[in-house]
């Protein structure tokens, strides 16, 4: 392998050995297990950089695993069957210290408020009892399964596995489903949901279960891509979130914020972010059209939308007759109608200045936003020009001795490319709410060089590809994405750096 | 379409409630369809609803008992747990509700609630508040809709 053919995804994780460092042996259910294998636990170690966090991708089956050992380990240090160490967990939301804490100060109050009874002689099983008589369905026949929970409230298997399905089926429950008895606010624990319901159910039960768990802490977060299954670890609190910006990256590839599960918008913190887009929704549609379609009268300042060619326009309110083009009295253009030659008179010049006082914040917003959804729009086109230019490429291998491999390089500028303008896309949003001192210099900088290079950048990949000319094509697309690819990290670095140090003054109060 | 047998409990909660009626509460399944029950609560003595008949329909849905019945006030009510529609505000028609809870204790429950309106925890929000503001012009108005609506002449009755 030359150092050309080192792929750019590689750079960004880890060796594999560093990988292999961090996995946990168990956590590993995949046949073949070789080195190559990332499907389980990717953790991003030695971290020199600001803008880049810890993070560890888990797996179900490392979800299930961190779960048993958080019960076993509780269970354990509390002297109680795992049944209700577990139900004591969830009851705490995993936070196994202040469990156990809780617990050493008072272990009565702590069961109860949990909705366990500890009874270590106690296994749940279904037990046939002569003369019982189940409270819920009424029957009677000698030989019902029953069974009770520790409150020691008995009904028949039927009436557990009706009233279960219907909890876990239904009503999506899975941690807090209390004794049927009413009023009884001890938990069906796991045990006895295992033996009550059917394969199905049980497994929905558990699957219900681990959500719980990834829901319920602090530092796990579900991949927010489609029908992934993997979740991530992370361990910057919410607390953290004016200040860093935590960007992960799962192994189904997709990269998004761990602090609101958006995708990846670096440089922006959330609540810029959040801030952002509500406005953009609430602004974007209607501001553009204004923008491209009307003025504001200079008398009464009411909307006017121009409809038709002429530039001749009447306010429909006030009467005011003015020119389209210029702004200025139509009543001052003589002869010269329909053709405006007074772009440079003092009235219209007064004229335009009014008008743009008061657009100029939404002329603010516009510049920032156009920039923002420009990026947007060419990371789509860059994708679709690479489609089109791979379709190219299979083409020539065919006629030419260019391998698959040979080809690849482009496939990787585009993702470069288009990360690089993901990352513009937020420098604007980030911009929009930055205000201006001394350091705002440095930031516009540095967001200009990677806009150059990430323009350069695209259209090379727009030069009509030749066989012949392929090798010198081939270099300095690569010279270009591996500085696009520095430019973004200086950028980067810079701004996590800058939130680190409290180096940058918002407009709006990030705090709120 | 053959409907299924009636199950054991409902057969049972059914006998239970015609040979040991709840006083102020009487509950009759309907002929064609036994989910569906006719029930008439008399309005609570010293409560503004004293003197009216309430009249109630009472459905056992095809999960009974592990969902709750479902019920709705037919006659006019000026309460604070219950709306327009005649919807009920009751932990125990919601979440609280246990499979080991029975028609019975529903209605019992549905009686206790004219005697104790709650309006911190409201269905009618306008009425809860007329509630908290003046609760007794509230309690007026609401043994005036009674005479209006619940009055024991069966004309009056129903909506
Ligand atoms: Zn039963
Ligand atoms: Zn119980
Ligand atoms: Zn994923
Ligand atoms: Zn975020
Ligand atoms: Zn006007
Ligand atoms: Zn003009």
């Amino acid at each position: 392998m030359s150092d050309e053919d080192l792929t750019f995804e590689d750079s960004y994780r880890d060796s594999d050995e560093d990988v292999e460092d961090v996995e946990d042996e168990d956590d590993y259910v995949d046949d073949d297990d070789t080195d190559l294998n990332f499907t389980d636990v990717v953790a991003e170690k030695d971290r020199k950089k600001n803008y880049e966090v810890d993070f560890i991708v888990h797996s179900i089956e490392g979800i299930v695993k961190n779960q048993d050992d958080e019960v076993t380990h509780v269970s354990n240090i509390l002297g109680i069957q795992k049944q209700h160490a577990a139900t004591l967990l969830r009851h705490f939301r995993w936070n196994k210290e202040r469990l156990i804490e809780r617990y050493m100060e008072d272990s009565t109050e702590v069961l109860n408020k949990a909705g366990v009874i500890t009874d270590n002689a106690r296994t749940p099983k279904f037990i046939k009892i002569p003369g019982f008589i189940c409270d819920i369905c009424c029957d009677d026949d000698e030989d019902l399964d029953t069974l009770a929970l520790s409150c020691g409230h008995r009904f028949c298997k039927n009436c557990y596995e009706h009233y279960l399905t219907q909890k876990i089926k239904e009503e999506g429950e899975s941690r807090r489903i209390l004794c049927m008895a009413s009023k009884c606010n001890v938990i069906v624990d796991e045990k006895t949901v295992e033996l009550a319901v059917n394969k199905d159910i049980h497994e929905r039960y558990r699957t219900l279960l681990n959500r719980t768990y990834v829901d319920d802490n602090e530092y796990l977060r579900w991949c927010p891509a489609p029908s992934c299954e993997y979740a991530i670890e992370c361990h910057v609190p919410q607390t953290s979130l004016t200040s860093i910006v935590p960007t992960v990256e799962c192994v189904c590839t997709h990269r998004f914020c761990f602090g609101c599960g958006f995708p990846d918008h670096q440089p922006s913190i959330c609540v810029l972010v959040k801030k952002w887009i509500k406005k953009c929704e609430d602004d974007s549609e209607t501001a553009n059209w204004i923008s491209a379609h009307t003025k504001e009268c200079g008398k009464c300042h009411s909307t006017i939308e121009k409809n038709g060619g002429c530039n001749h326009m009447t306010c429909r309110k006030c009467k005011y007759e003015f020119c389209w083009v210029c702004m200025g009295p139509w009543s001052e253009h003589g002869t010269s109608w329909y053709n405006c030659n007074r772009y440079d008179e003092k009235t219209s010049i007064d004229a335009r200045d009014q008008q743009a006082k008061s657009r100029a914040s939404l002329e603010r917003y516009l510049h920032y936003y156009n920039r923002f959804a420009n990026h947007e729009q060419s990371a789509k086109l860059d994708r679709e020009l690479y489609n089109k230019t791979e379709k190219k490429m299979e083409e020539m291998q065919q006629t030419s001795d260019l391998s698959w491999i040979e080809v690849q390089f482009l496939k990787k500028a585009v993702d470069i490319l288009v990360q690089c303008r993901m990352t513009l896309k937020w420098t604007y949003a980030f911009a929009f709410y930055l205000a201006r001192n001394n350091q705002t210099d440095i930031f516009e900088d540095n967001q200009r060089d990677l806009e150059m290079a990430v323009e350069q950048l695209s259209e090379l990949l727009e030069k009509p590809i030749e066989a012949e000319k392929i090798a010198e094509l081939k270099q300095q697309v690569l010279d270009k994405t591996v500085y696009v690819g520095s430019r973004r990290e200086v950028l980067l670095e810079d701004t996590a750096k800058g939130l680190l140090e409290s180096r940058w003054e918002f407009q709006v109060d990030i705090k709120s | 379409m053959a409907t299924p047998p009636l199950p054991k409990r409902i057969i049972k909660e059914t006998e239970r409630l015609i040979a040991d009626a709840v006083p102020g509460i009487n509950a009759k399944p309907h002929e064609e369809n036994l989910r569906y029950f006719d029930v008439d609560i008399t309005g609570p003595e010293q409560s503004p609803f004293e003197g009216g008949v309430f009249k109630l329909e009472l459905f056992l849905p095809e999960e009974y008992p592990m969902s709750p019945p479902k019920v709705r006030f037919l006659t006019k009510i000026y309460h604070p747990n219950i709306d327009k529609l005649g919807r009920i505000c009751l932990d125990i028609l919601k979440d609280k509700w246990s499979p080991a809870l029975q028609i019975r204790t529903v209605l019992l429950s549905i009686q206790a609630l004219l005697s104790a309106p709650n309006p911190d925890d409201p269905l009618a929000n306008d009425v809860a508040q007329h509630w908290k503001d003046n609760e007794q012009e509230a309690i007026a108005k609401a043994r005036e809709w009674t005479q209006t609506y619940a009055e024991r002449k069966m004309s009056k009755i129903g909506i």
